[in-house]
């Protein structure tokens, strides 16, 4: 059997990220929702708040845990797999990523665990504040790993000098390349929305099984608050950004509207099957002009097909073309939903209806099917580079034997299907669990070791 | 743009940083390495309870060493971190995941209240030790030198399989085991701390045992550290080293025989910082041994400038939000945590 160690590499990476980037997702929006709860309870006073707060900690926890190890994969992975893409870039991406840790890794996990045993040890505010910290770290994270990833799709502020190795010519144009904010805004955004779908599923959950309604309607309620207002600020950032990729990367969004044919008013494919032998989309449905109207803002503006660039300049087609249809389907569905809400709510049956509930439960995951596939289109899109334009994937990996990635991935692959199953078994028994009702303020003060108990000693 | 270059000898204080990350790394995932190796030891569960939360509000960050590590390797030296991560594969994907098994033990192991309970115990041992020895042998490795070809790694999958190599992973097993014992003497009372104790005592014994073996094996590898060390007048510039690692081990027996409960975590820290100290000196200046120099591996002035100017800034934040995270949980561990 032949193992081919560029191949198995970008499997692995393939693999290894996508698991990981379910996390952060999640702990970016959680994150920041517990911030906003436990505000409210300090606001407030309202101990159904507090309940929901512990309840979601745990949660974050799990997620947050899973995210570390997964990755501290990925920090080891640039150097395992792809040395040659690290012996090029790293004058340039070094300080990012160092900068990730710096800013954003201590600070989570220093005052994470202030947020999940820091009950009774220190006050109120600094437990409040350290949520918000965590918030801030997590979204420290997101702005400086993005930064680092869309320079590899648009990159700006470099100089290239003998032996393919970039340097820095400016920090400014490097961190804030132009594909930088538009990227950064659609994951932040996507991550908050998948939480609120996440959130909002396992709410709709309780309120049909009629259990903790007090804090089903308020989790419901304000993922619904979200999907109204959020998911058109969604789509609007997502037309940015396409157009964004429209302006710096015209290959992948060919691959994404499946063109192959360079034409003035071109029709916008809603549905279709890209066939790459014969270079052409078969059995497309599609409207006229609105590709064009869309991309270029005028109903005959030139959109160039596939067949502008030679074959091995093309990204694959396929999975971009299918994987952008489905976080665009998403996120219709997730507009349809918001405008239901809207209606239920003027009706006065939000937290009644028991098919919105039923609908609501089955978007539970679909947030991170969305965030998975937007990703797989924008890094399968820039194809067949790792640096757009500049430097090809295939010059990117170690000089690493087959053999051995091919069991690192099936390592990878056992291990984390493992962790990942029981990780998930473990956040729906707390969900299963539910709240627990806290015990009157004066108890929970004992228990939480201001007066320190004395414990039983063996 | 930003070049300190002109006046300051970036690689050399880019180097200093990194040894001071991974030291720190070898230090505080130690402790709580350690702790996890002597898990399945505790007499009873809730020893083990008190043992998990000595450590949990504090492993994470604990790793997060390993992580700036990492990221100041590719940042500060990418030559470096591109021909020795393809050269350590197999026991850096190994360490890995071992730290992911004990990782996620953390958060698993108090969500379960069934038989399950079982199984996280040992993925938190075996995930320890198992990130332990590869450590170990990834030091090993790394001073017993690596095959380079120009730019890259030259050569075999297994070439960091050597006596030496397994000598150091063993080692390394009951140095963390060490710490680890003199963490919870430490950090717990009662029935834990008399264990700790008693573990704390036999794993010194055999961490003078290794540490001396490796120590005479060290300047065998290679000729440059046998005549680093054994040339006058460096060997009695040097010789204060290995006394006072000797002194230190009997600063240590003498402090657990008179029962004390915090200066033996503070003497290992000196122990290991001793041998640390040791292994700097034989191996400078090499960062890929012994082909690359810190001065040859280093990235351009420009990103070591920024790299340098961030970590000066951020580096005393990180350590005073540290000291205040360990401040918050200070006193002896409890079986559990409210939630």
């Amino acid at each position: 059997m032949d193992f081919d160690p560029i191949l198995l590499s970008r499997i692995q990476f393939a693999f290894t990220i996508s698991f990981h980037i379910i996390f952060p997702t999640l702990t970016i929006g959680l994150s920041s929702w517990l911030a906003v709860v436990e505000g409210l309870w300090l606001i407030t006073g309202k101990t159904v708040y507090q309940e929901i707060y512990k309840l979601w900690v745990k949660v974050f926890s799990v997620t947050f845990g899973m995210g570390v190890v997964s990755g501290i994969v990925m920090s080891y992975q640039f150097g395992t797999n792809w040395s040659r893409f690290s012996d090029s870039t790293s004058n340039v991406l070094g300080p990012l990523f160092a900068f990730e840790v710096l800013t954003a890794f201590f600070l989570e996990a220093s005052f994470l665990g202030i947020m999940l045993f820091g009950w009774g040890r220190v006050t109120r505010r600094m437990h409040f504040i350290s949520t918000i910290i965590v918030a801030l770290g997590t979204l420290t994270s997101a702005f400086w790993i993005i930064s680092a990833n869309s320079w590899m799709h648009t990159p700006t502020g470099y100089e290239i000098q003998e032996g393919l190795i970039f340097h820095p010519l400016n920090w400014i144009d490097i961190i804030f390349n132009p594909s930088f904010p538009y990227r950064l805004m659609h994951m932040v955004t996507g991550a908050y929305l998948a939480t609120a779908f996440f959130v909002g599923g396992i709410g709709s959950w309780y309120l049909l099984k009629k259990r903790h309604t007090p804090h089903a309607r308020i989790m419901v309620g304000m993922a619904m608050m979200m999907a109204v207002f959020v998911t058109p600020i969604q789509v609007f950032l997502g037309d940015l950004h396409g157009l964004n990729t429209f302006k710096h990367q015209p290959a992948k969004v060919a691959a994404i509207e499946g063109t192959w044919e360079t034409m003035k008013g071109a029709p916008l494919i809603l549905f279709g099957y890209p066939d790459e032998k014969e270079e052409t989309t078969k059995y497309v449905v599609q409207i006229p002009q609105l590709s064009s109207l869309i991309l270029t803002h005028s109903f005959d503006g030139e959109v160039k097909g596939l067949k502008a660039w030679a074959k091995e300049d093309r990204p694959p087609v396929r999975p971009v073309f299918f994987a952008f249809r489905l976080m665009v389907g998403i996120g219709i569905l997730m507009l349809l939903t918001g405008m239901i809400a809207v209606l239920l709510f003027f009706r006065k049956t939000l937290f009644k209806n028991r098919w919105f509930q039923r609908w609501c439960i089955i978007l539970t995951p679909s947030g991170f099917i969305a965030v998975l596939a937007g990703w797989f289109v924008t890094e399968i899109g820039r194809q067949p580079y790792v640096v757009y334009g500049l430097m090809r994937t295939l010059q990117a990996a170690s000089p690493v034997n087959g053999k051995q990635v091919f069991l690192s991935l099936l390592a990878f692959i056992i291990v984390y299907t493992f962790i990942f199953g029981a990780g998930i078994y473990y956040i729906l028994k707390l969900i299963q669990k539910g709240p627990k009702p806290l015990l009157k303020e004066t108890e929970i003060y004992g228990s939480h070791g201001v007066i320190p108990p004395v414990l039983g000693e063996e | 743009m930003l070049d300190f270059s002109p006046f300051l000898d970036l690689p050399l204080l880019a180097s200093c940083i990194m040894a001071l990350a991974v030291f720190l790394y070898v230090l505080l995932d130690g402790f709580d390495l350690g702790v996890g190796i002597l898990f399945p030891f505790a007499p009873s569960k809730d020893c083990r309870d008190k043992m998990m939360n000595s450590i949990a509000p504090f492993w994470d960050g604990n790793e997060t060493w390993l992580v700036l590590g990492g990221g100041l390797l590719f940042s500060a030296f990418p030559l470096a971190y591109a021909i020795l991560l393809p050269a350590f594969y197999i026991p850096l994907i190994l360490m890995l995941l071992g730290l992911i098994f004990r990782g996620v033990a953390f958060e698993f192991r108090f969500k379960e209240q069934g038989k399950m309970h079982i199984l996280w115990d040992y993925s938190f041992h075996l995930g320890s030790v198992c990130a332990t020895f590869f450590q170990g042998i990834l030091l090993g490795a790394f001073v017993s030198g690596v095959t380079t070809q120009g730019r890259a790694f030259g050569g075999g999958s297994f070439d960091w399989l050597n006596g030496f190599s397994v000598l150091t992973g063993i080692a390394l097993v009951f140095g963390y085991s060490l710490l680890g014992a003199t963490w919870l003497l430490m950090k717990t009372d009662h029935k834990t701390q008399e264990w700790a104790r008693k573990i704390a005592f036999r794993s010194l014994f055999y961490v003078v045992f290794f540490l001396g073996i490796v120590s005479l094996w060290v300047p065998f590898l290679n000729e440059t550290i046998f005549t680093r060390w054994f040339s006058l007048p460096n060997f009695f510039y040097f010789l204060p080293i290995p006394l006072l690692t000797g002194l230190s081990f009997l600063g240590l027996y003498k402090s657990l025989l008179k029962k004390q409960e915090i200066q033996p975590f503070f003497i290992v820290l000196a122990i290991f910082s001793l041998g640390y100290l040791g292994l700097g000196i034989s191996l400078w200046p090499w960062i890929v041994p012994y082909h690359i120099s810190i001065w040859d591996a280093a990235a351009g002035a420009k990103s070591l400038s920024l790299l340098l100017m961030a970590v000066v800034i951020l580096l005393p934040v990180i350590l005073g939000y540290t000291a205040y995270a360990y401040y918050v949980f200070r006193g002896k561990s409890r079986a559990s945590y409210e939630d």
